[in-house]
Parts: structure tokens; C-alpha cells; sequence
């Protein structure tokens, strides 16, 4: 009796000291405030689903809501960190062949109009090209090719009907690339003036001045947002945005903005500010043109993944910062990546890079290449430091198996244009990813026709690996055939990857209710917990 | 004789122009990459159907004369046509800029002939002096220091003494605030152009100072102001005119840097962010209308030859 009431009692304690932090915490949140931060260009539009650039995803996600999404406070996106939005609850149903979701009623557009299940069948019809209004540009596409069918059933209820089972699929439902788009809007007014049912609707934008989003009274989810609005200055000079950030003119620094020197700097000058290193899951990486000889040999992409010191590459551009990695991210920063003890297996990964380098050359030798008979090539990148510094690296590391590379520079904006086309020998690139999953990364980046596989790598047996990760439900089993296909891919020179790269991001003191999401820069942006403790 | 002049260069004017449309037109396409392949950048890769779709679009896909021509009917009925990039109207994305930028050039301008000119005369003047020798320093420094990074280190300077930077974050709400926004833009700007003037009013100055009718003028006891300002000064301002014509159109180069550095929303910035995205029609639309400014300032600066020296005359 006497050990029960001192349960009861202690239970009583705990739920009263829990309270109390929860009440406290939430009588701590303040309402109003214009968030302002800068921004490093004009957003190409407004049109998430038109665009692969988190110069439109980061300012753009807070206008929409998905049908589940990654759990803002969360700093790693997986899918145990996925919660309902738009969606109460989902059910697997078919083997995970199709899943359901059930909607929340009485959610309305910012232009009023209510949302129901016909947005979400539209927005996919949209994606997949079966609807009569097109996208002008489809970017995830690619993502979809195994979804079949998008049904409604009443207004508040709707089926994904798959082609086979895929259950890391909410996965990418889940990212601020999958926002649910209204059906009576028609994607040329998405461009320019977005409406959603997000905590923030967009005001305007004006090209190389500004971008502005004000508080949505009627959000459906009720105390949300805390913010007035977020405004986001575009500033092209690098230099002059962070020592705007520095005099304070801004809350909130650019995602992925902050490299490691300016990170340095800026905390010198700004003892201030808060700043968070993460992961952005944009890794540098070397594409060799598969189509082109002497490179559609096997043999000579392999001597050129020997020939990687990624070390260097880490001290001299990471200052030792950059996490050394396959395709996928490892732990802490992300879920899939091989860990060091299985990492240090690959080709080209292992320490010793003079014996690395000797297998290279010896590989390059029984090609007939030697000293003096050197193979000339052109590294292409594009013309901006982050592609360029590490190309001239690269350069360097060739020279050692008898490779001499000419740096290729491209104007930015010719850059992906000449990849997709294949009009290169040798390349160097950045890579990022929306969303860190097996799914994401394999079937943008190294599947059989894609538009993103810049390399040409395709391979049947690759294809049905990719297959059959894809169907396996998370656990183990799956993470040990992702760090083998990752291992292949490393191996067969599909795309080696350099160093995944690392960002800081800064705000000021009194931000609060923000959390870095540490293997994507494309989820984490809905800004409705956000308020400024002034 | 006033009139068969003014006709005359009108004429010249207007096949200068033409001239330069042509040249803009056909140099906008030599280069290399064009708005879809710049649209699909930030896609990440390019779908060829699309490509074609959106070319179609934007009348891309029509022959080169066909898209001049619609141009340039286009121009003279001041429709501009829409901004490939933000789908607007051009003439709604270049016309609040142009005041902006109008605004800095004139301040700049301003400032390079407040501090050139008298500052020109005061080294011919004292020449070979102590405050000579320190003028010939700054001149010089304005003439080798880069305007971005003479910014750059204006907007360090004010954020590390200030703590506050000078720098366009929303537009001005009185005159008072503007001024003091351009200011130190514009004195980055006109540094160089004031340089320019000092160095060249001096030379020009001495010039003249060695000429007979100042030997006259000062035999007849005329007052040092009198000569230096009232013979000297007119007859050596001539070529220092024809400079400020020229730099006038100069000042668009570097006010291109400058509104970067100083995030200044003008028509300079936003034509590079054009020339970078290939919209053509901003591009086009702005390059002319820089065009227009730089001949009608030629004219006027002839024009105001012949007001500041009777001798040239029209026909000249």
C-alpha cells in the first residue's frame, strides 16, 4: 500500500516536472517576427517540383505541406523519423505493393479552396506526365518509375498503387521535394505565385532583390506558425552576405553557405552566432565518360579510382572536415554509408596511397601507357571554386599514372548541359541528394537511363541489385547489400566519390525552434516551429 | 546651319543604333548555351523533349532573321516582350531599375567633377608642391584601385568599426535614406572617374597656363582666380569634357561591380544576371537602352563644346 502511493507519488513528481518543462517550453515560444535571412541568387521559380536547387526548396518548402514528412526537430532524416502531415495515417496494404493514406479534412489553399484527395491524385498524375497540364521541366521523375497508379477514393482518402514492393517509397514522399500541389492551379502560375496549404503563403519575388513569405492565418495545423513571415534578401556577393550576417542584418545564413574558411572567419568576427556543421550530403566526385575510349575500358577507370588520395583532398579543402565516404552517407550524419572498417576495403579508399598508386600504374603500364607515353586528357568542371579547386587536385593526382589532364573550365551554366550530352572526356562533379535513401541515390544517379547518370554506367546486374534492395524492408539484411552494391559502385568507377562535404549553418542567438537536418539540405525548411526569442 | 547638323547626327545617331541592335542580336546567340539549357541547369540535367518544348515556347525555334524582326517591331511599339526567366513583362523587370541606377551614376558623376575638377586645378596650380605631389598620389591610387575591391573595403571597414553595413536591403523610404544609401556606392564608383579628371585638368591646365594670353591676363593685373578659373580653367576644361562624356558611359562598367558589392537592385547588376541566364529580351531591351544613353550623351557633350568655345562651330 505504502510502496503504491510512493508509485503514485513519483509518477505524480515526474508527470508534474514534465508538464511543467513542456508548459514551460511552449510558454517560452513567442509569436511574430519577420525571420530574415539572405539569399545567394534569385530562385529559378517557384516550382519545387520544376527544380533540383535548394535555391528554390529552401525558401519555397514553407508554402506546402506533404502527405508525411521528415520530423523537423529531427536532425536525421530516416524513416523512423517520419510523420504525418497532410496525411493523418497510412496503411501498407498488398505486401507493400500499395499504401493509403488517409487525408485531413478541412485544410484549405491559400486561395481558399479546400484540399482534398483529387490535389494529391493531381499533383502525381502531374509527375509521372499523365495529366493534361505538363511540368515544363520533371526533374524526379525518376523517382517515381515504380509508382503506377495514384487513385482517390471520396475526398479524403488516397491509394499509391506501386509496380512492385517498395517500402522505402514514403521516404520519398517525405522530402521537401514532394510537396502536394493544388489541381485548380496550373503549374506556369506555380512558377511565379505558388499556392499550397503550408504555414506560409508567398508574397512576391523580385529578380536579384528579394523574396518574402507572410504568415498563413488559416493554417490548418492551429498555433503554427509562430513567425509574421520570412524574407529572404538576395545578394549574389558572397562576401557581402556574410558580413551582413555578421552586422546582423540577417538571422539565418543560406543553407549549405557557410564553407569551412568562411565558418572560420565569421565565428572570429561573430562570436555570437550559432553556428551547426552538418553534413550536406552533396559529395565531389569524378565522372569519367564511359562512352568515350580509352575510358570505356574498365581497366583505366580503375587506376584512376587507385590513384585518389582523398586525404589530401580532405586537408587541403576540408581542413580535415569532409567525411570520407562511399554514395551513401554513413552515421552519424546519415543512415546507408559504409562505416570505416568496411570502407577501408574498397578500392582506392585504403590508406596506403603509394601502393594504391602502384597497382595504378601498373594497371596503366599493361595498357600500353607509361612515362613516356603519357595519356592526354581534359578534366571538365565547371567554373566555380567548389568544382574547380578540387579539379586541379585531381590533375595532380592523374599526373602520377601517366595521365596529364588539361582543366576544361565551363560557364556555369553550360555545365549540366554538356554532361547530360555527354560532351566530355573526364569530369569533376557535385552531387546532391534529396532525400538519404538507397532508392534516391541509385535510381537518380546510377541506374540504367537516367537523366542525372552523367557517367553512362549501366549494368544489368547493378540494375537488379538496385531491385532488390529496393524491395527489402529496412533492417540488416538491406544495409549489408547497399554497403555491397555502394562497394561496386566505388569499384567500377561509376561515379567515385571524392569526399562528401560539409557546411555549416549559422543564425543568430535568438533563432530558436530550428534544427540542422544533417544528411539533406532539401527537408528541412518548413519554418513553423521557428521563433525569435528577441 | 544649326538645324542641317542636328539632322545629321540624328541620321547618324539612329544608324548607330540600328547597327548596334544587329551586333547585340547575333553576339547574344554566337555564345555558346542558351535559357532552356540554362533552365534545365537548375533541374540538374536536360530532358531533350522538354528542351524542344519550352525552345518552341520562347520562339527560340524560329529562324535568327524572323526573331530580329519580331524584336525589333516588338521595340518600336515599346513592347519588350516577357523576361525568360521570371516570365514578367521586360518592361516591368527593367523600368524600376533604371532609376536606381540612373540615380548612382549621376551621384557618381557628381562626385568625380565636385572633387576632380578643383582639385585638378589646385595641383596645375601649386605644381610640384608638397599638396601637388599628394594629389598625384591619390589621383594615381584612383586610377589603380579596382572599385569592387575599394568597396569590398568600404562595407569591411563600416561593419568593423560601425558594427552596421551600408548595404541595399529594402528600398529607401525618404530621399535622406537614399542619399545616404548611395553615398558611399557612388564614391566608390566616381573615385576612379574623379582621378581621371584631377589628372587630366591638371595636365590641361598647365597646358594652357603657359599660353600668352595668361602671360596678358596677369601682366594686366587680372586676380589669380580670375585667371586660374575664368581664362584658364574655360579653355582647359575641353578635353576634361570629352573625358566626362566618356566616362559617363564608363560608369555603367563599374557600377556593375559596385550594386554586386553593395547589392544595389540597379539595371547594371541585373543586366550581367541577364547576360548569365541568356534572357535575351532583358539583355537586348537593356543593352539599347544603354545604347541610346551613351549616344545622346556624345551629342550633348558636342553640343556643349560649342557652348563652352565659340569657335566650334556647328558646321564643324
Amino acid at each position: 500500500m505504502r510502496s503504491n502511493l510512493f508509485k503514485a507519488l513519483a509518477v505524480a513528481v515526474v508527470s508534474a516536472s514534465c508538464f511543467g518543462i513542456i508548459s514551460t517550453a511552449a510558454l517560452a515560444e513567442k509569436s511574430g517576427g519577420i525571420l530574415k535571412f539572405y539569399h545567394r541568387g534569385t530562385p529559378p521559380s517557384g516550382s519545387i517540383h520544376e527544380e533540383a536547387t535548394s535555391s528554390t526548396l529552401v525558401p519555397y518548402m514553407s508554402v506546402f505541406n506533404n502527405l508525411v514528412m521528415f520530423d523537423q526537430a529531427k536532425p536525421v532524416n530516416s524513416a523512423e523519423t517520419i510523420v504525418p502531415d497532410l496525411a493523418k495515417s497510412w496503411a501498407w496494404g498488398g505486401d507493400k505493393t500499395k499504401v493509403t493514406f488517409t487525408l485531413r479534412k478541412g485544410v484549405k489553399f491559400h486561395d481558399g479552396k479546400p484540399f482534398t484527395a483529387k490535389d494529391v491524385v493531381c499533383t502525381w498524375n502531374l509527375i509521372l506526365g499523365n495529366s493534361k497540364a505538363k511540368l515544363r521541366k520533371n526533374p524526379r521523375k525518376s523517382w517515381y518509375k515504380n509508382l503506377a497508379s495514384v487513385e482517390a477514393s471520396g475526398d479524403y482518402e488516397v491509394t499509391f498503387n506501386l509496380k512492385r514492393r517498395q517500402p522505402a517509397f514514403l521516404m520519398l514522399l517525405a522530402s521537401g521535394y514532394s510537396p502536394v500541389y493544388p489541381c485548380h492551379v496550373p503549374p506556369k502560375k506555380m512558377r511565379t505565385k505558388p499556392i499550397g496549404t503550408g504555414p506560409f503563403k508567398f508574397v512576391s519575388l523580385k529578380q536579384n532583390e528579394h523574396v518574402k513569405f507572410t504568415k498563413n492565418k488559416d493554417y490548418w495545423k492551429k498555433g503554427r506558425p509562430l513567425l509574421d513571415g520570412h524574407e529572404w534578401t538576395i545578394i549574389k556577393s558572397r562576401s557581402t552576405r556574410v558580413l551582413g550576417f555578421i552586422a546582423g542584418k540577417f538571422d539565418m545564413s543560406f543553407a549549405g553557405d557557410i564553407s569551412i574558411p568562411i565558418y572560420k572567419d565569421l565565428i572570429k568576427q561573430a562570436p555570437h552566432a550559432i553556428c551547426e556543421k552538418h553534413a550536406t550530403n552533396v559529395s565531389t566526385n569524378l565522372i569519367v565518360n564511359q562512352f568515350k575510349p580509352p575510358f570505356d575500358n574498365g581497366k583505366i577507370r580503375k587506376a584512376m579510382v587507385l590513384t585518389i588520395d582523398r586525404a589530401s583532398f580532405n586537408k587541403i579543402l576540408g581542413h580535415g572536415e569532409f567525411i570520407m565516404s562511399g554514395a551513401m552517407l554513413p552515421p552519424p550524419h546519415g543512415v546507408w554509408g559504409m562505416p570505416p572498417e568496411v570502407l577501408k576495403n574498397v578500392a582506392g579508399y585504403h590508406p596506403d596511397v603509394a601502393a594504391n598508386r602502384a597497382e595504378a600504374r601498373k594497371i596503366m603500364k599493361s595498357l600500353g601507357y607509361g612515362p613516356d607515353n603519357r595519356l592526354k586528357v581534359k578534366v571538365a568542371t565547371r567554373n566555380i571554386a567548389i568544382y574547380r579547386d578540387p579539379a586541379v587536385l585531381l590533375i595532380d593526382h592523374l599526373k602520377e599514372i601517366f595521365i596529364d589532364g588539361e582543366l576544361d573550365t565551363v560557364e556555369t551554366s553550360n555545365w549540366h548541359a554538356k554532361v547530360a550530352r555527354k560532351d566530355y572526356q573526364v569530369g569533376l562533379n557535385l552531387t546532391g541528394i534529396g532525400v538519404d535513401d538507397p532508392d534516391a541515390m541509385f535510381y537518380e544517379n546510377y541506374a540504367c537511363g537516367s537523366q542525372r547518370n552523367y557517367t553512362g554506367y549501366c549494368k544489368e546486374e547493378m540494375m537488379k541489385l538496385f531491385e532488390k534492395q529496393s524491395m527489402m524492408d529496412n533492417g540488416p539484411e538491406r544495409m549489408k547489400l547497399v554497403y555491397e552494391i555502394d562497394k561496386k559502385l566505388q569499384e567500377d568507377a561509376a561515379r567515385p566519390i571524392i569526399a562528401n562535404n560539409v557546411r555549416y549553418n549559422c543564425f543568430q542567438p535568438y533563432v530558436k525552434g530550428f534544427k540542422t537536418q544533417t544528411n539533406s539540405l532539401y527537408n528541412g525548411w518548413r519554418f513553423e516551429d521557428i521563433y525569435l526569442d528577441k | 546651319m544649326l538645324y542641317s547638323y542636328l539632322i545629321q547626327r540624328f541620321l547618324l545617331m539612329f544608324l548607330t543604333l540600328l547597327g548596334m541592335s544587329i551586333i547585340i542580336f547575333v553576339l547574344l546567340r554566337l555564345v555558346p548555351g542558351n535559357i532552356v539549357d540554362i533552365m534545365f541547369d537548375s533541374a540538374g540535367f536536360v530532358d531533350p523533349d522538354e528542351k524542344k518544348t519550352i525552345e518552341k515556347e520562347l520562339g527560340l525555334d524560329l529562324p535568327i532573321y524572323e526573331q530580329y524582326y519580331h524584336w525589333i517591331v516588338g521595340l518600336i511599339s515599346f513592347d519588350l516582350g516577357f523576361s525568360y526567366v521570371s516570365e514578367m513583362p521586360a518592361v516591368d523587370e527593367i523600368g524600376p531599375r533604371i532609376p536606381i541606377t540612373a540615380k548612382l551614376a549621376a551621384l557618381s558623376l557628381f562626385f568625380s567633377i565636385l572633387f576632380g575638377l578643383p582639385l585638378g586645378v589646385i595641383s596645375a596650380v601649386k605644381q610640384n608642391t608638397a599638396l601637388d605631389y599628394a594629389l598625384r598620389v591619390v589621383s594615381l591610387s584612383g586610377l589603380s584601385l579596382p572599385s569592387f575591391w575599394l568597396a569590398l573595403l568600404i562595407l569591411m571597414a563600416c561593419v568593423s568599426y560601425t558594427g552596421a553595413i551600408p548595404i541595399y536591403t529594402e528600398t529607401p523610404e525618404t530621399l535622406w535614406d537614399e542619399l545616404l544609401l548611395y553615398l558611399l556606392p557612388s564614391a566608390a564608383v566616381g573615385f576612379r572617374a574623379s582621378a581621371l579628371i584631377m589628372r587630366l585638368t591638371r595636365s590641361s591646365m598647365l597646358e594652357v597656363m603657359r599660353q600668352d594670353y595668361i602671360r596678358t591676363a596677369m601682366s594686366k593685373g587680372a586676380s589669380d582666380n580670375a585667371i586660374n578659373y575664368k581664362h584658364a580653367l574655360r579653355n582647359a576644361v575641353l578635353p576634361v569634357t570629352t573625358i566626362v562624356g566618356i566616362e559617363a558611359a564608363f560608369l555603367i562598367g563599374g557600377l556593375i561591380i559596385t550594386e554586386t558589392v553593395f547589392n544595389i537592385p540597379g539595371v547594371a547588376h541585373f543586366l550581367v544576371e541577364a547576360i548569365l541566364m541568356r534572357d535575351y529580351p532583358i539583355v537586348q531591351s537593356l543593352v539599347m537602352f544603354i545604347a541610346i544613353i551613351v549616344v545622346v550623351i556624345n551629342f550633348l557633350t558636342d553640343l556643349a563644346y560649342a557652348a563652352l568655345d565659340p569657335r566650334i562651330k556647328y558646321s564643324d
